[in-house]
């Protein structure tokens, strides 16, 4: 009763705002992340991808509702939970229903408390969460909520995918694990151990240990210890100078296997591995760049490297966020009942363009979708990243990767 | 065996690779009284022109000329900052070169942007030159430590051997009368600092293919330059050196066995608790020496100075 209400009165208003389609409001999308200091680049880029998006499919389609545009409003967080809380109120305070964040779980922790507390008490101003990035377990599990959407797939999903990838491969018989010395490195190492165990429980974890974060200086050693194990492959979750400082060193130091990683390419990575990771790194992602999957994703990439020539779409998920946020708009017919947004968005069955169907679990609001691995490599990219001659080769893919994992999640709707 | 033959070669790469970095800050430390919290942003700073200068020049040139740059980058800071600042004391010259690292990093973001660099060894270089026992020895590396003994064996002879090093060596023991005789002290030491920081330029130039070149590497260098000098004992280039060798083989040695303390605890008697979570050293008891392999040399450090407060070749007091 209360639902048909709602969306009766969501009907309404968007009929009003059709009729007054001329002075339509732009609808405000806040992306709250990091435009200053260490991981200014990434949310630079993410933004870029954003702006460009909202752009893209959105705006010059002639907008949702018969006219109403998105647009991208960012704030700066620097990285930090307590910044996010503050940028978060003063975008719900200019009028914003859509907020888009995705560095660091921490801060999407932050961000998600504050949005169901806020959404409990101000009905009138709910807004939406749509996580394009986080991927810590917790936020689809024990601290889901309703307002909260994940688009990227999460940090177990991602490993289930690479030990079926793993499991597949006939000649891995011995695997090194190694990770950074913190939550989501032993995260990566326990979800490897527990998978690999259950997939191939002949194959022998040869070692699996942590290093201090950001302040190994020389990884030889490490990559010594990895050779004389003899491992047929590795498995990493490091990221930034941690990634390619391991990385390097294992290679140039005489691994010739598989190199398994989460982020290893984009941003300056890709051009800094060059020659040296072709043929051994392979990193587990959503959304495939090479081949490009379709020609609407060949002519998007185009469009946007003639925009931003130095930007790498390296999140294709960042599409997916504002392409489904549009259709779910339309669905419910309102820009501003976030809650009749939420119910569209919830069970949605999309076609994105990175040639994947993607499924927005209603038990848990995870997106299932396909996840690829793919492999650093200069042959048939058409795409490639950081303007270098290499990028990512989609190997194998995962159809539907966790389309069945097991959630936690007790959604309370409103 | 093999094992270890490999990690003496590795260590000693690292060594070499601190030793050029400690020689210039040693020298330019014992002279000025000042600690030049910058020394490891010069280090960036030649990796960063070495980068720009390859892209079209190749890396031989970039070995050839950034360390020059960057030289002269460095005698220009102590001739129109430190000098103008040393006249008001040790504080505001330590703020100054503290503030130097905080803008040469600054500078360096705004040009290069926060990624990675795509700086690699010269490809005449990108070949294994022997292995032992399934571990490829790059021949990069061997290269980095022919570059490094030789400018070790030059700096020595230059300080030893010629008029210039004597000047040097009087200067940083008593400047005072150096200057009585007619020297010129403060050229003296704008030479110094310029050959110093030359010297962190070369560090970096071949450093940046192997460690990565970004703007985070010269903080991460930055602290341990400071134990090395200090652990060798101010003033003296053989005690950079030793303490330089000594802190690459303890970091890659520590790195590479997966020794456990619960081991060691038991083989001091020790009873190994039933149940870890409930244990009073739970921590201590799951540690293993790689994870605290990057503090072992501040440890040693703190050991030199309790026992040997001047270091272990130094002749006076920190």
């Amino acid at each position: 009763m209360k639902k048909k209400t709602i969306l009766g009165m969501g009907t309404a208003l968007a009929l009003t705002l059709g009729a007054s389609a001329g002075f339509a409001e732009n609808i405000k999308i806040a992306f709250i992340d990091p435009l200053s200091g260490p991981f200014a680049s990434t949310g630079t880029n993410g933004l870029h991808q954003y702006e460009f998006a909202a752009q893209a499919l959105v705006n010059d389609k002639g907008g949702v509702l018969g006219g109403d545009m998105f647009e991208i409003v960012p704030f700066d967080n620097k990285i930090s939970p307590k910044e996010s809380l503050i940028q978060l109120q003063v975008a719900i305070d200019q009028g914003v229903r859509y907020v888009v964040q995705g560095n660091s779980s921490g801060v999407a922790h932050a961000i998600t408390d504050a949005v169901a507390k806020h959404n409990r008490r101000n009905p009138d101003s709910r807004v939406l969460f749509l996580n394009y990035a986080a991927v810590d377990t917790a936020l689809t599990n024990e601290k889901c909520n309703f307002w909260h959407f994940r688009f990227d797939a999460n940090a177990d999903i991602k490993m289930d995918a690479l030990t079926d990838v793993i499991a597949a491969n006939e000649n891995i018989k011995k695997v090194y694990v190694i990770g950074q010395d913190y939550s989501f490195g032993k995260t990566v190492a326990e979800a490897a151990e527990k998978n690999l165990a259950e997939k191939r429980p002949d194959i022998e974890i040869v070692g699996n240990e942590l290093h201090p974060i950001g302040k190994v200086k020389d990884f030889t050693p490490y990559a010594r210890k990895i050779v004389a194990s003899e491992a047929d492959a590795v498995i990493t979750g490091n990221w930034g100078s941690d990634m390619l400082g391991l990385g390097k060193a294992v290679i140039e130091n005489g691994f010739s296997g598989p190199i398994y990683t989460y982020y290893a390419a984009g941003s300056g990575m890709t051009a800094a591995f060059g020659e040296t990771g072709k043929g051994s790194i392979r990193l587990i992602g959503e959304g495939q760049i090479n081949p490009p999957p379709s020609d609407e994703a060949t002519a998007y990439y185009e469009a946007f490297k003639a925009k931003y020539p130095d930007g790498n779409i390296d999140q294709p998920r960042i599409s997916n966020v504002i392409a489904m946020l549009a259709k779910a708009i339309e669905e419910a017919g309102t820009a501003t009942d976030v809650v009749a947004v939420a119910n569209a968005l919830e069970g949605m069955e999309f076609e994105s363009m990175w040639g994947t169907k993607i499924y927005m679990r209603p038990d848990d609001h995870q997106a299932i979708q396909n996840l690829h691995v793919g492999a650093h490599t200069d042959e048939n990219i058409t795409f490639p990243y950081d303007n270098s001659d290499y990028g990512l080769l989609s190997e194998s893919t995962v159809e539907m990767a966790g389309m069945d994992s097991a959630t936690t999640c007790d959604m309370k709707r409103p | 065996m093999d094992l270890i033959l490999v990690n003496l070669i590795d260590g000693l790469v690292t060594g070499l690779l601190l030793f050029m970095l400690s020689a210039g800050l040693t020298l330019i430390f014992s002279m000025m009284g000042v600690l030049n919290f910058a020394h490891a942003s010069f280090y960036m700073l030649g990796a960063y022109f070495a980068y720009q200068i390859s892209l079209g020049l190749g890396f031989w040139m970039g070995l050839l000329v950034a360390p020059i740059i960057v030289g002269v980058i460095g005698a220009g800071v102590e001739r129109y900052g430190l000098r103008r600042v040393h006249q008001y004391g040790h504080v505001p010259e330590l703020i100054f070169t503290f503030g130097l690292a905080l803008l040469i990093e600054e500078i360096v973001q705004f040009f290069w942007g926060k990624n990675q660099m795509p700086y690699s060894p010269p490809e005449a270089l990108q070949f294994t030159l022997f292995s032992i026992a399934g571990n490829a020895i790059p021949a990069y590396k061997i290269f980095m430590i022919f570059v490094s003994m030789g400018i070790f064996i030059a700096l020595l002879y230059v300080l030893t051997r010629t008029r210039v090093g004597m000047v040097i060596q009087a200067a940083l023991s008593y400047p005072k009368t150096v200057e009585a005789l007619g020297h010129n002290v403060p050229l003296v030491f704008m030479g110094v600092f310029g050959v110093g920081t030359a010297l962190a330029g070369v560090a970096g130039v071949i450093a940046g293919p192997v460690l990565g070149t970004f703007p985070g590497m010269a903080f991460l260098l930055g602290s341990i330059v400071f134990v090395t000098i200090v652990i060798g004992g101010l003033g003296s280039l053989w005690g950079a050196l030793v303490a330089s060798l000594l802190i690459g083989w303890l970091t890659t040695f520590a790195a590479s066995y997966n020794v456990e303390f619960a081991d060691i605890l038991m083989a001091l008697g020790l009873q190994k608790p039933e149940d870890m979570d409930t244990a009073l050293l739970r921590d201590l008891w799951s540690l293993t020496l790689p994870q605290i392999g990057p503090i072992l040399p501040y440890l040693l450090m703190v050991l030199i100075l309790v026992f040997r407060p001047y270091g272990l070749f130094g002749k006076r007091d920190v």
